[in-house]
């Protein structure tokens, strides 16, 4: 038989047992603070919404009811939004597969690596007062909703080429080998195997860098400007146009801006209500992204990795 | 650069080589045959260091070559030099001659993309894509442009019934992932893959060696199977794999400088019985590697 050993009973004060236990505890707590946190700001603007949020004060103008409607400005976040995502996904995605697949390790790699990290760690307001200076001042264009979408782009392109670089590094180099061992060419490597499995992290890339877009207040100020509109007639699809809603040649307040100014500047009433209300619709619209963003890179990974 | 000079000079006289088939008191010399596959003077060195170095070796068509050899004798490294997988490692440099049907494919102006597709390869682990069954087979004809459905169709069932799957999957080659197979049926899957191809040889580096007996065994009589129509070439860490399947064996080991070099080559059942090298014959009883 064998000799003296530890008896296989479990014992509830092996110091091991007692650490595993603690640690447990405190990873459960930490996730569970951290869900707490956002159910509670989700729940207090829900709350503090009740009342407010209606369909009047989500599509109508903001001087139509005595409340104010917020309906312009929501357009503005989504306008805003899908103008940047139109410069920064396709002139991101290339720079990333560019950095992930062609480019070989050396002093312009990395250079290109650090102006994409500080870039996108430079303080908003900074940003948007570059953005005063070259897309508001030296185009002569004024406050325009490009100008916004420009600045934005500024720290959003590189974020977005930096995750794309990640996701595609993060592709398993035994599918790149399997795909060029069967004959298929480099670039067909990439666009058959390697972006469709990287479409997941890209996905991420992709929703981070939207909700900095409908976050983002500093950077707006000062390109895209305070002006919120009194109306919006989406019948006029003359983009040259500065009154036309489709038009990226106007001011253009997206509601994080609005909310700002309301904070710092508002009169009337109802303040108060219509920053709740705002805040909330503003939470809704990242959460839907959110899940929208996902749902929909789900479907992409299986129709490109199917065909 | 002037490595690449001699090679393409070396191209323009065609002397076909020869598989030297060692000639011993227990084996008749057999008739030289056309090699499917050679390499010659091949030097193979990862940034400084070298990694193999002196390497004759002839692939005789419809046979299966053995790659044999303790870790680190470069066995994989050579195996690599016959599609050019190396080309993907950085700071790997190829030198020496590589051909096939006698023709250099080691310069710069190979259609490597081509050369793939003639030489496939198996991997030591299964790496079926995240696909269905159908698209991992039909990847490799899709790349080259085949879009007909009844073609693809086609495809796809002959060469999943070459690879023995088809039988165990045709109710749904076209819902269930290649990664929803065993890992056993993955690696026949990603045989099948190559066969779609229509290669004339086929790279297999340790194929079973992450697969059960059972498995493993399939794999074996597969080979076996493929071997009346395709040139193998294995590498293989199991000394009882390689006296089984194949028809020629080549040793390698490590010299003292760390760099892996050929001992022996010849027909299997010599090498196992009655190997004219030392280092072979204390490799294969067991005595190192």
């Amino acid at each position: 038989m064998t000799t003296a050993t530890a008896p296989i009973r479990r014992a509830g004060s092996r110091r091991a047992y007692r650490a595993d236990r603690v640690a447990t505890a405190v990873l459960w707590a930490l996730g569970a603070f951290v869900m707490l946190l956002l159910t509670a700001i989700i729940l207090h603007f829900v709350i503090a919404s009740i009342g407010v949020v209606s369909p009047s004060f989500l599509f109508s103008d903001p001087s139509r009811t005595s409340l104010g409607g917020i309906g312009p400005l929501l357009w503005n976040s989504i306008y805003m939004l899908v103008l940047t995502m139109l410069i920064s996904i396709p002139v991101g995605l290339l720079a990333g597969i560019y950095m992930a697949e062609y480019s070989r390790d050396g002093f312009v790699t990395a250079t290109i690596r650090f102006a994409e990290e500080a870039i996108s760690s430079v303080p908003s307001i900074v940003v948007g007062l570059f953005g005063l200076i070259a897309f508001v001042d030296l185009t002569h264009w004024g406050f325009t909703a490009l100008g916004g979408a420009l600045a934005l782009t500024m720290f959003n392109l590189p974020l977005m080429a930096r995750l794309t670089e990640q996701a595609l590094r993060a592709v398993p180099p035994d599918e790149r080998a399997a795909s060029l061992a069967l004959g298929a060419t480099r670039w067909q490597t990439i666009r058959h195997v390697v972006v469709p499995l990287g479409v997941p992290g890209i996905v991420t890339g992709f929703i981070l860098t939207a909700g900095r877009i409908f976050g983002e207040a500093a950077a707006l100020i000062y390109t895209a400007g305070l002006a919120t509109p009194s109306h919006y007639d989406f019948f006029n699809l003359n983009i040259t146009d500065p009154r036309s809603p489709w038009s990226p040649f106007r001011p253009a307040a997206t509601l994080s801006v609005y909310i700002w100014n309301t904070n710092g500047e508002g009169l009337g009433a109802f303040v108060t209500q219509v920053l709740n209300g705002s805040a909330a619709i503003l939470i809704a619209m990242v959460l839907i992204f959110n899940v929208g963003a996902r749902v929909l890179g789900r479907q992409l990974t299986r129709r490109l990795t199917a065909a | 650069m002037t490595e690449d000079h001699d090679l393409t000079s070396v191209a323009l006289e065609p002397a076909p080589v020869r598989v030297a088939v060692p000639v011993t008191p227990e084996t008749p010399p057999a008739p030289a045959v056309e090699a499917k596959m050679a390499v010659a003077d091949l030097v193979v060195t990862y940034g400084q260091r070298r990694a193999v170095r002196d390497v004759d070796l002839a692939v005789p068509p419809r046979s299966i070559l053995a790659l044999i050899g303790p870790s680190g004798s470069g066995k994989s490294t050579v195996l690599r030099c016959f599609n050019r997988m190396n080309d993907l490692v950085p700071g790997a440099r190829v030198e020496g001659r590589v051909s096939l049907d006698g023709e250099p494919i080691d310069g710069p102006d190979v259609d490597v993309v081509e050369l793939r597709r003639r030489v496939g390869m198996v991997f030591q682990k299964p790496n079926p894509f995240p696909m269905t069954i159908y698209e991992n087979v039909a990847y490799g004809p899709r790349r080259r442009g085949i879009k007909d459905r009844a073609k693809l169709d086609e495809l796809v069932e002959r060469s999943l019934t070459r690879a023995a799957l088809w039988g165990e999957v045709k109710e749904d080659v076209r819902r269930k992932s290649g990664l929803a197979l065993s890992g056993g049926q993955q690696q026949r899957l990603c045989i099948a893959r190559v066969l779609a191809t229509d290669p004339e040889v086929i790279l297999m580096d340790e194929p079973a060696s992450a697969l059960d007996p059972i498995s493993t065994l399939r794999i074996e009589e597969l080979m076996r199977e493929l071997r009346t129509a395709y040139s193998i070439i294995i590498v293989t860490h199991n000394m009882q794999q390689a006296a089984r399947v194949s028809d020629t064996t080549a040793f390698f080991t490590m010299g003292e400088d760390r760099a892996g070099y050929l001992v022996e080559l010849g027909p299997t059942n010599q090498i196992f019985t009655s190997p004219k090298e030392q280092l072979t014959e204390d490799y294969i009883s067991g005595r190192f590697g």
